[in-house]
C-alpha cells in the first residue's frame, strides 16, 4: 500500500544544507508491523513525516493506496492525515488544558462526524487503550504512559489503516513502554498497518520487519522470525 | 466542518484558556470603556453648558455701558430702551428691557446679605424665562408706574434672608428703605447668570432710590439693556440695527467708537463651544491613548501565546484540520472576545459616565458613534493580532507548526 521511490529531503540551515533523506525506496504492505531503526539524526523522523503527509519531499514519488501523494492539494493531504493515518509522537503532542475525550474527538470532528457519534467513538477508543476511567482528565492530570495512550486513542479514533509512531516509548519507563507496545501489537493483529521508529532492538524485535537507516538512506532490512 | 462546529470549537478553546481569554478581553474592555466614559463626559459638559446658555432665554442680546467711556456718566438710558422698543425703528427686536443694577446690603429681621439688586420692568421675567414662582408673583406695570417699594427675591436670596419663614409678605430693607416682598422665584439652578441669589425691584424705584446716576444728557440711566431678536437667523441683523439706533441716539459721529458693547446669546454659545471643544478634544486624546494601550494589551497577549497556539495549530493540522478550519476557529475566537469585551466595555464605560455624570451634575451622553468607534477599533485590533499569527501558522506545513518555538 505504501510505495516510495527515490525520496529526498534537505533542510537549509542558513548557508548549510542538511540532506536528511538522500533517495529512499520503501515498500510496505497492508497489515505489516515495521520497525525503523537507525542512529540519531539519520532521517527516521523525516521519513515518518513524509509517510504521514506532515511534510513534503523535495523529490521522488510517494504513492499511498495507489494515489500519488505529491500531486495532492493541501486539503487532500489533510484528508489523508485525518482519515488514513494516525500519528503517535514521542512528545505526545496533546492540546494543553483539554480533557482526554475532547483530544480523541478532535480528528473525528475534522472528519465531519456528528456530536453524539464523535463522543461514542472517542469513548470507545479510550476504552480500547484502557483509559475508560480517565476521559475527563487533562494532560497535566495524566502520567506519561496515560498521555501516550490518549495520543494512541486519538490516532485510532477515525479507524485509520496506518498508524505511524515516532519513538512512542521514548519518553516512557520500560514497564509502561512494554504496555504501549502490547497495545500496538494488538492493533496490528486487528489488521492495522504499524510503522514505528525505535532506538531499542528489543522493541524492534516485536515487529515483523526492521528497516535500518543511516545518513538518509536505507542500509539494511531484515524480516524477523516470529513463531 | 460547519460553522456551528467551528463556533463550539472556538468557545471550547476560549474556555480551556480562561486566563488568556480574560487578559485579551481586558484590553478591549479598557479601551472601549475609556473612550465611552471620556467622550460621554466631554459631550455631557458641552451639552450642559449649551443647555444653560439656552435656558437663559431665546435669541437674547445684551447691551452694556462701555466702561472705557466711564467719566461719571453712564451712556445707556430709558430713552434708548424706548427707541429700541419702537417696532417701527427696530422691527427685528421683540421685547426690550432696561436694567439698573448694583450690589446692595439687604437686611431682613436680624439677617443681612450682600446681593445684586436689579431694577427691572415686568417683561424682564418673560425675557429671562423666570416665570415660575415659589410664592407670590412677579412685578407689575403698576409697581413700575408707582415706583412701588416692592421686591421679588431669588430662591437663594429668600433662603438667606428668611430661612425659617415664608418670605412673601415680609419686608426687607435696602439702602435703609423698606420693601415688601411680593414674590419668591423658583430655583433655576443656572450657573451662568446667578439669578437665584438676586433681588428684583421696579426699575423706576431703583432709579430713584438706589442707582440715581444720569446720562450726560440728564436721562435716568440703566446699566444694561436686554433685547430679544425676533429669530435666531435675524440676530446678526438685529445687532446691526441696535448699533445703528444707539449710535444715532447717542449722537456718535462716523469716526468715533461705540459707547456701548453688544453680546448675543449666539456669541456666548460660540465662546463656550470653543472651550468645550478643546475639553472634548483633550478627553478624546486621553481616550485615544487608552485605546492604544488596550490595543497593545491585546497584541501582547496574542503574540505571547503565539508559540503555544502555533503548536496547537500543528496538532490540529496533524489530525486533519484544513487551513480553513483553523482560520475560521481563530476568527470566531477573536470575534467572540471582541464582542464580549466590547459589550462589557460599553457597560463599564456607561456606568463610569453615569457615576461621573452624577458627581459632576451633568447629563452625560453616550452617543452611538463613540460606541461604534471604540468597539470597532478594539475588535479590529483583536482581529488583526488574533488572526495574523493564526493565518501565518495555518499556512505552515504541520510539522513546521509542531516544531515551532
Ligand atoms: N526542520 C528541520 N530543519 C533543519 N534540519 C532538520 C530539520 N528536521 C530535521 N533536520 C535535520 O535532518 C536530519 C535528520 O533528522 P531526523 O529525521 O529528525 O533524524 P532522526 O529522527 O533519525 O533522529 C538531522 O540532521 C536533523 O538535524
Ligand atoms: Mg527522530
Amino acid at each position: 500500500m505504501i510505495h516510495m521511490r527515490n525520496i529526498t529531503k534537505s533542510y537549509e540551515m542558513g548557508t548549510q544544507v542538511v540532506h536528511a533523506l538522500r533517495g529512499v525506496d520503501l515498500d510496505i504492505a497492508e497489515g505489516e508491523f515495521v520497525a525503523i531503526m537507525g542512529p540519531s539524526g539519520s532521517g527516521k523522523s523525516t521519513l515518518m513525516n513524509m509517510l504521514g503527509c506532515l511534510d513534503v519531499p523535495n523529490s521522488g514519488t510517494y504513492t499511498l493506496d495507489g494515489e500519488d501523494v505529491s500531486q495532492m492539494s493541501d486539503d487532500q493531504q489533510a484528508r489523508v492525515r485525518n482519515k488514513r493515518v494516525g500519528f503517535v509522537f514521542q512528545q505526545f503532542n496533546l492540546l494543553p488544558r483539554t480533557p482526554a475525550l475532547k483530544q480523541v474527538a478532535l480528528p473525528l470532528m475534522y472528519a465531519g462526524y456528528g456530536r453524539s457519534e464523535r463522543l461514542e467513538r472517542a469513548q470507545e477508543a479510550l476504552r480500547k487503550v484502557g483509559l475508560g476511567e480517565r476521559m475527563d482528565h487533562k494532560p497535566d492530570e495524566l502520567s506519561g504512559g496515560q498521555q501516550q495512550r490518549v495520543a494512541i486513542a486519538r490516532a485510532l479514533a477515525v479507524s485509520p489503516s496506518i498508524i505511524l509512531a515516532d519513538e512512542p516509548t521514548g519518553a516512557l519507563d520500560s514497564q509502561t513502554g512494554t504496555e504501549i507496545l502490547d497495545l500496538f501489537e494488538e492493533l496490528n493483529t486487528q489488521g492495522i498497518t504499524i510503522i514505528m521508529i525505535t532506538h531499542d532492538q528489543e522493541v524492534a524485535d516485536r515487529a515483523q520487519r526492521t528497516i535500518w537507516i543511516r545518513d538518509g538512506v536505507i542500509v539494511n532490512e531484515e524480516t524477523n522470525e516470529h513463531q | 466542518m460547519n460553522i456551528s462546529e467551528s463556533f463550539l470549537t472556538a468557545l471550547d478553546s476560549l474556555l480551556a484558556n480562561k486566563l488568556r481569554s480574560v487578559l485579551t478581553m481586558l484590553g478591549v474592555i479598557i479601551g472601549v470603556a475609556a473612550v465611552i466614559a471620556l467622550l460621554s463626559i466631554g459631550n455631557g459638559v458641552s451639552d450642559s453648558i449649551t443647555g444653560e446658555i439656552n435656558a437663559i432665554g431665546t435669541n437674547l442680546i445684551i447691551i452694556t455701558t462701555d466702561f472705557d467711556n466711564s467719566d461719571g456718566y453712564q451712556t445707556l438710558s430709558q430713552v434708548d430702551v424706548d427707541a429700541l422698543s419702537d417696532p417701527l425703528r427696530a422691527p427685528l427686536l421683540g421685547d426690550v428691557a432696561g436694567i439698573a443694577q448694583g450690589n446692595q446690603e439687604v437686611i431682613s429681621s436680624g439677617r443681612s446679605t450682600n446681593v445684586t439688586v436689579a431694577g427691572i420692568t415686568p417683561n424682564y421675567f418673560t425675557i429671562y424665562n423666570m416665570t415660575e414662582f415659589q410664592g407670590g408673583d412677579g412685578l407689575t406695570q403698576t409697581d413700575v408706574d408707582t415706583r412701588a417699594r416692592v421686591a421679588v427675591l431669588g430662591a437663594t436670596a429668600a433662603e438667606d434672608l428668611f430661612p425659617d419663614e415664608y418670605a412673601v409678605g415680609q419686608s426687607v430693607k435696602i439702602n435703609g428703605v423698606s420693601y415688601e416682598v411680593v414674590g419668591v422665584l423658583a430655583e433655576s439652578g443656572s450657573a451662568i447668570n446667578n439669578t437665584d441669589s438676586n433681588i428684583y425691584v421696579p426699575l423706576s424705584t431703583a432709579q430713584s432710590r438706589l442707582y440715581t446716576t444720569r446720562t450726560r444728557s440728564g436721562e435716568k440711566a440703566v446699566s444694561s439693556i436686554t433685547a430679544q431678536a425676533v429669530s435666531a437667523e435675524e440676530t446678526d441683523a438685529a445687532l446691526e440695527q441696535i448699533t445703528e439706533i444707539l449710535r444715532a441716539e447717542h449722537g456718535i459721529t462716523y469716526a468715533a467708537d461705540d459707547d456701548f458693547s453688544l453680546i448675543s446669546q449666539g456669541d456666548l454659545l460660540e465662546t463656550f463651544n470653543t472651550i468645550t471643544a478643546t475639553l472634548t478634544a483633550f478627553l478624546g486624546a486621553i481616550a485615544g491613548i487608552s485605546l492604544v494601550v488596550g490595543g497593545i494589551g491585546i497584541m501582547n497577549i496574542m503574540l505571547v501565546s503565539v508559540t503555544e497556539r502555533t503548536r496547537e495549530i500543528g496538532i490540529r493540522k496533524a489530525v486533519g484540520a484544513l487551513k480553513r478550519d483553523i482560520l475560521i476557529q481563530f476568527l470566531l475566537e477573536s470575534i467572540v472576545l471582541s464582542l464580549i469585551g466590547g459589550l462589557l466595555g460599553m457597560t463599564l464605560g456607561w456606568l463610569i459616565s453615569l457615576i461621573a455624570g452624577n458627581a459632576l451634575d451633568i447629563p452625560t451622553v453616550v452617543d452611538a458613534g463613540t460606541v461604534a468607534l471604540a468597539t470597532g477599533f478594539a475588535a479590529a485590533v483583536g482581529l488583526v493580532f488574533g488572526i495574523y499569527p493564526a493565518w501565518r501558522a495555518a499556512g505552515l506545513r504541520p510539522i513546521e507548526a509542531l516544531r515551532y518555538e
